[in-house]
């Protein structure tokens, strides 16, 4: 209690006026950690972090106490892949900045100073749990899309928390479809891409210019084609992953993860020593591509056997900017098709923190970021919802606009 | 297998439909026989227990540790102790035990997979009124896609053309035919066809781009009533002609699909997302004298909720789609159990070939979430929605749709509650024969599947 009464001094003394000190009290702790499940454990939050978890813990003065009642007490989901925050509407003609079309800007393109905190799908993503996302913009004519940030469902106009995260490629069917309609052209034209980013400024100012590249786009590759940050490469065929397992390992210093992966599981084991990560969509079942003939739905479970670090999330094509919610069921599919619950759980909270190098969120441990919630169910099935959210310690509001609606028609609330 | 048996129940059933199966709106008598006639076959059964299970009856009632009995393609009786000499006895406990969902907006087969320009077969996007053709000759049989349905639990799907038009064609409703070569062999026989028309942002998109009509919400009304003015004065002809007043008029397939939808032999599938675009619709259908039998996506059904029941008019919905255009804006988690809850006929519908797989959870979401603004819903309330009712808006509710005795037998045995995430079907019976038996596929049913990675890695 010594540790815990320096920490509360501590967290008086910086503490933002928002950040409470909140004990939640007798829940089912899923800690993500080595802590595993505790039954009636208790999370004692402080200063918007985990200040301890376990049983029994005596609840601070002054703090607040919130009963679990022995509901599920869980870290904050992560969508590992969104569009949320890139548009109110995405269709209808109505402005959507995760869609760039034309090719004035490829690789620089900067989904960051796209985001808005304040469109009305963050509340109705927030309320399902989801309190972490990863977005990135969409290009329709260039193989690179640009640059994908981290952000917070907080609504806070400080919601992005990594800018420049990860720059996506693609290399699959449609990075063959922007490069002339072929494989054989898009890699020779991805490697001189990395090529003319690495020769940056150089080749520029000396007037010779980018072999596929202008400036500003060599320019915002240059990092990650020095492997600062790691490409999001979209693809989906065993063949197009051995390819990308033989450029790795031909350029050891790039760094790489998989986003689709449909047939992954057919090369788990080279995928599982090549250590690329997979963000992979468990409802992906269909031929409906040709790169995805072999998706079948225990890809996840599969890989999982195999040893392949990966995240749960919408494959290319299903990510959008309003259903990032559907994590859950996501991750509560692939346990039915065989994953264990805590392996699909951390898939769509510790794991995508993990991949995009967040150390601090996905966790219930000491120190980690209090992104919490309580749930009146199993978070992975479709019927249960949050009673509680809370990013960085500070509980959420569980109203939305969708919620505003559905008070304001409710046949129950109807005088008649 | 398929092609050489045809047990006497199916020439049964086929000779009790025939009826219905020929419809004025065809017009056909003096040109030979009913184009395009269902062929489907039911395959052959034998008697069916099922013990012991939790059953859903698809009426709203739900039974414990109760028995289901299957003869001849037909549901003989639900309850308790059951006996039956000779049948195939499946111990069921701890299984739940539903009638087969029925999907009443699919476009599986005319978007089949894999998806390419020659497989984008859906939307005849030729003209705004397309009411002559038939989704039915878009489908391709080979659709990978049929047997992820019926491992989800389909027993029975409507597929439709696409919204591109004001009137996209006629829908078909079929059964998941597992190694079907003709799509005859998979149409429901007897059920109605439907003509699908489209409110709101699609037509006048599609249209408007090409600068022609419709390009704005008013020129998707006015084309839907000079369609039916024009198509009221070909009725009256063919009526007039049949009761030996002057000449029919010269054949025209899009007015007798519209002189159908007015006679009532074709049942009208509407796409329309927004309160204020239904409410014009219920107009039209009121002004040229036809029923609605459902709008399809209803997103703002809820708003609506005593005129769609008064008008007995379904609500095909999704549960939480929304914010993909702008009538889909008001897309709230309780749609379906608002309608539910008003006294209306509520669907839940797929209109994806993924969402297809899992209308269960579907279904799920908006149990939960009406229970959590209050409405009493129980599950076997909720399985309603994806059986008996979808079965109403198809007109197929006598055959098929609950669990009653004389009932075809379509029937799910789930691992679990099916109200959930992880439930998956064991076994799907559709007329009484096991269509689908989880990890007993062993080469894929479809031609375009076989010798593909796909079949060579399978665990199952």
């Amino acid at each position: 209690m010594r540790t815990l009464a320096a920490l509360l001094l501590a967290a008086a003394i910086a503490t933002p006026a928002a950040a409470e000190t909140i004990l939640i009290n007798n829940g089912r702790v899923v800690t993500n950690g080595a802590g595993g499940v505790i039954e009636n454990g208790d999370v004692l939050i402080v200063d918007g972090r985990i200040a301890m978890v376990g049983a029994n813990i005596a609840a601070p003065r002054g703090a607040r106490v919130i009963e679990a009642n022995g509901n599920y007490v869980t870290p904050g989901a992560f969508a590992a892949m969104s569009e949320v925050g890139l548009s109110e509407i995405s269709g209808s003609g109505a402005p959507n900045d995760a869609d760039i079309e034309g090719e004035l800007i490829s690789a620089a393109a900067d989904a960051g100073q796209a985001f808005n905190p304040n469109v009305t799908a963050i509340p109705v993503t927030r309320i399902e749990g989801v309190t972490r996302a990863a977005i990135a913009p969409s290009a329709s004519s260039t193989i690179f899309d640009g640059r994908g940030a981290l952000v917070s469902m907080s609504g806070e106009a400080d919601s992005v928390f990594r800018t420049r995260a990860f720059m996506v490629v693609e290399l699959g069917e449609s990075g063959a479809s922007r490069t002339g309609g072929s494989r054989a052209a898009l890699w020779p034209a991805f490697e001189a891409a990395l090529r003319d980013a690495r020769e940056y400024p150089a080749r520029y100012r000396s007037g010779q210019g980018g072999a596929v590249l202008n400036e500003i786009d060599a320019q915002a590759l240059q990092p990650f084609a020095r492997g600062q940050g790691f490409f999001l490469v979209h693809l989906e065929s065993s063949a197009d992953i051995r390819r990308l397992i033989r450029f790795k390992r031909a350029n050891p210093s790039l760094r790489f993860v998989i986003h689709g992966g449909a047939e992954a599981w057919q090369v788990a084991d080279e995928l599982a020593s090549s250590g690329i990560p997979v963000i992979l969509d468990p409802l992906v079942n269909l031929p409906d591509h040709f790169e995805r003939l072999s998706a079948r739905l225990d890809n996840a479970a599969l890989l999982n056997r195999a040893g392949v670090r990966f995240a749960i999330a919408p494959g290319p094509g299903s990510v959008d900017a309003h259903q990032a919610r559907l994590v859950l069921q996501l991750a509560g599919n692939a346990v039915a098709n065989g994953l264990p619950w805590d392996v699909a759980f951390a898939a769509v909270s510790r794991g995508p923190a993990e991949i995009f190098g967040v150390t601090n969120l996905g966790r219930l441990e000491r120190n980690y970021l209090a992104d919490v919630v309580i749930w009146d169910g199993d978070p992975l099935q479709v019927t249960s919802a949050p009673t509680a959210v809370f990013i960085e310690g500070v509980e959420q509001s569980l109203t939305s606009r969708q919620t505003q609606l559905r008070d304001r028609y409710n046949p129950r609330n109807r005088r008649r | 297998m398929r092609l050489n048996l045809r047990p006497a129940i199916a020439i049964v059933a086929l000779l009790s439909l025939a009826a219905c199966a020929k419809t004025s709106a065809d017009n056909t008598a003096d040109e030979g026989p009913v184009p395009f006639a269902s062929t489907y076959t039911p395959r052959p059964t034998t008697p069916t227990l099922i013990r012991n299970a939790t059953v859903f009856d698809g009426n709203g009632a739900e039974l414990s540790n109760a028995d289901v009995l299957m003869r001849d393609g037909h549901i003989v009786a639900v309850g308790q102790n059951l006996s039956a000499e000779g049948a195939t006895v499946i111990d069921g406990t701890g299984k739940f035990v539903t009638p087969g969902i029925i999907d009443a907006h699919s476009h599986l087969g005319v978007y089949p997979s894999p998806s390419i320009d020659a497989t984008s077969d859906g939307n005849e996007l030729t003209s705004p009124n397309t009411a002559e053709v038939w989704a039915e000759h878009s489908v391709w049989p080979q659709d990978p896609g049929f047997l992820r349905a019926v491992a989800g639990g389909i027993t029975t799907l409507h597929v439709l053309p696409g919204s591109g038009n004001l009137f996209g064609g006629r829908g078909v409703t079929l059964r998941p035919v597992l190694g079907a070569t003709t799509v005859q062999e998979m149409k429901f026989p007897g059920a109605p066809q439907s003509l699908k028309m489209a409110c709101g942002e699609n037509p006048a998109r599609v249209y408007g781009s090409r600068n022609s009509s419709p390009a704005t919400g008013m020129g998707d009304v006015a084309g839907y009533r000079q369609a039916f003015a024009n198509a009221a004065r070909y009725a009256a002809r063919m009526e007039a002609a049949e009761n030996g007043q002057g000449e029919p008029p010269d054949r025209d397939l899009e007015m007798e699909t519209l002189a159908g939808v007015i006679n009532g032999d074709i049942i009208l599938q509407w796409h329309c997302y927004r309160a204020d675009e239904m409410a014009n619709a219920i107009q039209v259908a009121h002004e040229f004298h036809f029923q609605i039998a459902a709008f399809h996506h209803a997103v703002e059904a809820y708003k609506i909720t005593d005129m769609l029941r008064e008008e007995n008019i379904c609500a095909a919905m999704w549960a939480d789609w929304w914010g993909f255009k702008l009538e889909a804006y008001d897309g709230i988690r309780e749609n379906i159990a608002f309608v539910d809850a008003s006294g209306g006929c509520a669907i839940v519908h797929s209109d994806s070939e993924v969402g297809i797989q899992r209308l269960n959870q579907e279904a799920a979401k908006a149990m939960a979430d009406g229970r959590r603004a209050g409405i009493e819903i129980t599950r076997a309330q909720a399985w309603t929605w994806l059986s008996r009712n979808p079965a109403r808006a198809l007109r197929i509710d006598q055959e098929t749709g609950t669990l009653e005795p004389g009932r075809r037998a379509d029937v799910v045995i789930w691992s679990a509650d099916p109200l959930s995430s992880y439930a998956v079907a064991e076994r799907v019976f559709i007329d009484g024969a096991v269509m689908y038996e989880r990890g007993a596929q062993r080469d894929p049913p479809s031609d375009f599947e076989l010798g593909q990675t796909y079949s060579r890695g399978r665990a199952q």
